[in-house]
């Protein structure tokens, strides 16, 4: 585990990381609780930002005197996961920082745990996806990429993130929409959107699909077009339609959520999702969501629930075309 | 010329107190973290994010960058003294350089990779101020196809470390293609040798397996001969620093090391390890010191290596600056900073950001000046390490290789293959089979199977793409020269020498 404090006393190094941190950490509000955060990832990552971003926001609200951040990566969630389930138990002041990628993970590494053991809290924010195509590409609409991998999907190499991840289920769904078989597809991934990048910009493939916010200075400098965007409605400066109006009837976030551990008290529950939603509705956490390139799609409690077990449905449906799950 | 004129104005940035600090800052703390196995460049920035929220983006920036490029400098120090590679780009620094300390020049070894980082650190963070745009069209030229070529002539030179043995060295390199293999098959998303362990779907950590390998299994096998009594200590040959000998050996290497390092740091997947393989292959042919690889230890295979992933690590700035491309963990935190500024890094980051992107080059420089500094009075406190006892000494590897294992991931499994590693490579120590092998059959073999497949995919099983694309061609090329050419040479060689006897007549 990469408990802060256990980590600053193992190494000289992390301590002289630790003196800069707590100089410059702000003062504790009184009275407020103490939160701990649960990372099933590796600092530096997205769900390890979320996490540090909420830290911030929750302190500078004065919602909480302060938070312990625990990272234990692995295995998209899959290594943490178990941890929070039977370490965290009953600890009503903990939360889990978690997202579509697990539940991914989850059906693809068949892993004997899943989302509906722990207690959902609140879905924060989503990046939406985009489907851009190189400068020079024949494609100039999304309705001409489709036309290409109707006529011959082998033909329209694709790049994006590792193999079953949100670039892949997507390219997935938009495939089963228009009705090519997902087994045909030729999709080539790479281990992080910059790579995937490269081979858009090196013209190594013909299209890519990734977070909007991987391409979104190339687009602007004109280096990529953007075909289309996974989003529910059209996106502010954003000059391009989604997939619904681009006749491919396919919605889909990469979201990230919070989760209790499971045997928390009703109290507990309750108190959490007000401290989560209150946090989210705050101006600070709206500009830190803007610097990002998030996208706020708060929902909280059972609705939030619901929502897990219906995403987990659709993902592992289309794992299984995909022949992943 | 424009270049110098913001490079000028980089440097006004830069050298205002309050930021000379934080290099200073950023330096020492990089160097540190670079000694210790298992916490990297990428893992210290990620958990210094948050000073984000509180200082200037100049500020942070000059940080990251001092702990990124002093990580790199403090990286060799573990694997020169005590054979524990810090970082994997100072896997192969290991090799000549603990062979050099062991011989009692590890003052040597330590100053020319201290100094060869300042040449070739600095030769880098040129090339980042002055060839960015040139080498960035060159690197995005590399697809799948001249990858995989790029691998088959980083194979052909991994001959040279072999070992005396080509039957046992290959058979090391295949033991590390198969620990390569372990875990989520990229590809297809399938779990592959895990044996249905959560904690291997993400594989054997390189690190890992270095520091297991090197630094375990030679413990063990120093405490399987240890006798009574007698404790053998090194003694210092020589000049502390560098003899003038050993000068007139260092600078070629330092040279080629950051030709070689800058390009391929700054292809997309490029990486620091290749570079440093590549160096080490040329150096050792090149060298007229042939019987000092793997014996004594030869200073250019410390030299021409350590240049290499100095200058690589320049070289993973030019995408990252250029086109807001992350192509390293250490890159893609940094750009996750420039976020937290709402500054979002892309191709129009040096039109829209020019004081913070030329501000951190500037830092760049200094950063080097100050590690070079900071280093080289160290050396002579890093050797007093030797003078150890051994049983002492290889107790406190023991115990630092195991903390820092820990430190990676904290997870008891990484300990558990630390500990098998260790026993495999004492097995292969007392067998005598080359343990470099497996690291680098662990890092190529999987970036190779990678590119083959993604090669294949994208052109749709036509194998044509490896000879048509002329890059790829290029270096399938130098590699069948690199197989046959010493062969054909030697038949030319063979030939001459006999060819007067057949001539009749000649006196």
């Amino acid at each position: 585990m990469l408990n802060r404090r256990r980590f600053l006393m193992s190494t000289a190094a992390a301590g002289a990381a630790g003196l800069v941190a707590s100089h410059l950490s702000p003062a504790f509000a009184e009275g407020a609780p103490q939160i701990q955060l649960f990372v099933p990832a590796a600092p530096g990552g997205g769900w390890d930002q979320t996490a540090r971003t909420m830290d911030q926001v929750l302190r500078s609200e004065k919602l909480i005197s302060g938070s312990q951040i625990t990272n234990v990566g692995g295995a998209g969630g899959t290594v943490g996961l178990p941890q929070f389930i039977s370490q965290w138990n009953g600890k009503g002041n903990s939360l889990m920082v978690a997202g579509m990628v697990m539940v991914g993970a989850i059906i693809a590494n068949k892993a004997a745990n899943n989302l509906t053991q722990v207690t959902p809290i609140a879905r924060l924010t989503g990046e939406f996806e985009a489907l851009v195509v190189p400068a020079e590409s024949p494609f100039k609409t999304a309705a001409d990429f489709v036309a290409a991998l109707k006529a011959d999907p082998t033909k329209v190499p694709v790049a994006g993130g590792s193999a079953g991840g949100s670039d892949h289920i997507l390219f997935g769904l938009i495939a089963k929409t228009v009705g090519v078989p997902a087994t045909n597809l030729s999709y080539v991934p790479f281990a992080g959107g910059g790579e995937a990048l490269s081979a858009l910009l090196g013209n190594q493939v013909a299209a890519g699909i990734s977070g909007f916010g991987e391409f979104s200075e190339q687009v602007k400098a004109g280096a990529l077009r953007l075909l289309a965007i996974s989003a529910d409605k059209r996106q502010e400066g954003i000059d391009a339609p989604t997939l619904k109006e681009a006749g491919i009837d396919v919605e889909l976030f990469n979201w990230r959520g919070v989760f209790a551990p499971p045997g928390i008290s009703d109290a507990d529950k309750a108190a959490m999702v007000t401290l989560v939603e209150t946090m989210a509705k705050s101006d600070a956490w709206a500009t830190e969501c803007k610097n990002r390139n998030w996208t706020q799609i708060l929902l909280a409690g059972d609705d939030y629930a619901k929502f897990v077990t219906e995403d987990s449905a659709r993902i592992e449906a289309i794992l299984k075309d995909l022949g992943l799950a | 010329m424009e270049t110098l004129g913001h490079l000028a104005h980089g440097f006004s940035v830069a050298f205002t107190p309050v930021n000379l600090l934080w290099c200073l800052l950023g330096t020492t703390l990089g160097t540190a973290i670079g000694v210790l196995p298992g916490l990297g460049p990428a893992l210290t920035i990620a958990l210094l994010l948050p000073i984000t929220y509180q200082v200037a983006p100049e500020a942070s920036f000059i940080l990251f960058a001092g702990i990124y490029y002093g990580a790199m400098y403090g990286g060799s120090t573990t694997s020169i003294l005590l054979n524990t590679p810090g970082e994997s780009a100072t896997i192969v620094t290991a090799l000549e350089g603990n062979r050099m300390a062991r011989s009692g020049r590890g003052g040597a070894a330590l100053a020319t990779s201290a100094i060869g980082s300042f040449v070739a650190g600095t030769l880098g963070t040129m090339g980042v101020a002055f060839l960015a745009p040139v080498v960035v069209k060159f690197a995005l030229a590399f697809g799948p196809a001249e990858y995989f070529s790029l691998m088959v002539l980083a194979f052909i030179t991994v001959s040279a470390v072999l070992g005396s043995s080509s039957v046992r060295g290959l058979t090391s390199l295949f033991a590390g293609f198969v620990i390569g293999m372990i875990g989520v098959d990229l590809q297809t998303g399938q779990p592959r040798f895990t044996f249905g362990t959560t904690e291997l779907l993400d594989g054997v950590d390189v690190i890992i397996a270095a520091v297991g390998l090197f630094a375990v299994g030679e413990t063990l096998y120093m405490a399987s001969r240890r006798y009574a009594g007698k404790d053998e200590i090194v003694p210092l040959k020589g000049s502390l620093y560098m003899t003038a000998a050993e000068w007139g050996r260092s600078w070629r290497p330092w040279l080629r090391g950051a030709a070689i390092g800058f390009p391929i740091g700054a292809m997309p997947a490029g990486g620091a390890e290749i570079p440093t393989f590549l160096s080490y292959a040329i150096e050792k042919k090149l060298s007229k010191h042939k019987g000092e690889f793997g014996t004594v230890g030869a200073i250019e295979g410390v030299a021409g290596p350590e240049a290499a992933n100095n200058a690589s690590a320049a070289g993973v700035l030019v995408p990252m600056l250029t086109l807001g491309l992350p192509t390293s963990a250490t890159a893609a935190i940094m750009l996750s900073a420039f976020q937290s500024y709402g500054i979002n890094p892309g191709p129009l980051l040096l039109t829209t950001q020019g004081d913070l992107v030329w501000g951190l080059i500037a830092s760049l420089f200094i950063a080097n000046v100050i590690l070079v500094i900071l280093n080289l009075p160290l050396i002579g406190l890093w050797v007093r390490l030797l003078k150890i006892p051994a049983p002492q000494l290889y107790a406190g590897i023991l115990v630092f290789a195991t903390v820092g294992t820990y430190g990676i991931s904290q997870s008891p499994i990484d300990l558990v293959i630390l500990y098998l590693l260790g026993a495999a490579g004492f097995l292969m120590r007392r067998f005598d089979f080359p343990t470099a092998p497996v690291i680098i059959g662990m890092i190529l073999g999987p970036l190779a199977e990678t590119q083959f497949r993604r090669a294949m995919t994208i052109s749709n099983g036509d194998w044509s793409v490896f000879y048509t694309h002329k890059l790829s061609l290029t270096l399938l090329t130098l590699a069948f020269i690199g197989l046959a050419g010493p062969h054909i040479w030697a038949f030319i060689e063979h030939r001459r020498r006999r060819g007067p006897e057949h001539v009749p007549g000649d006196a």
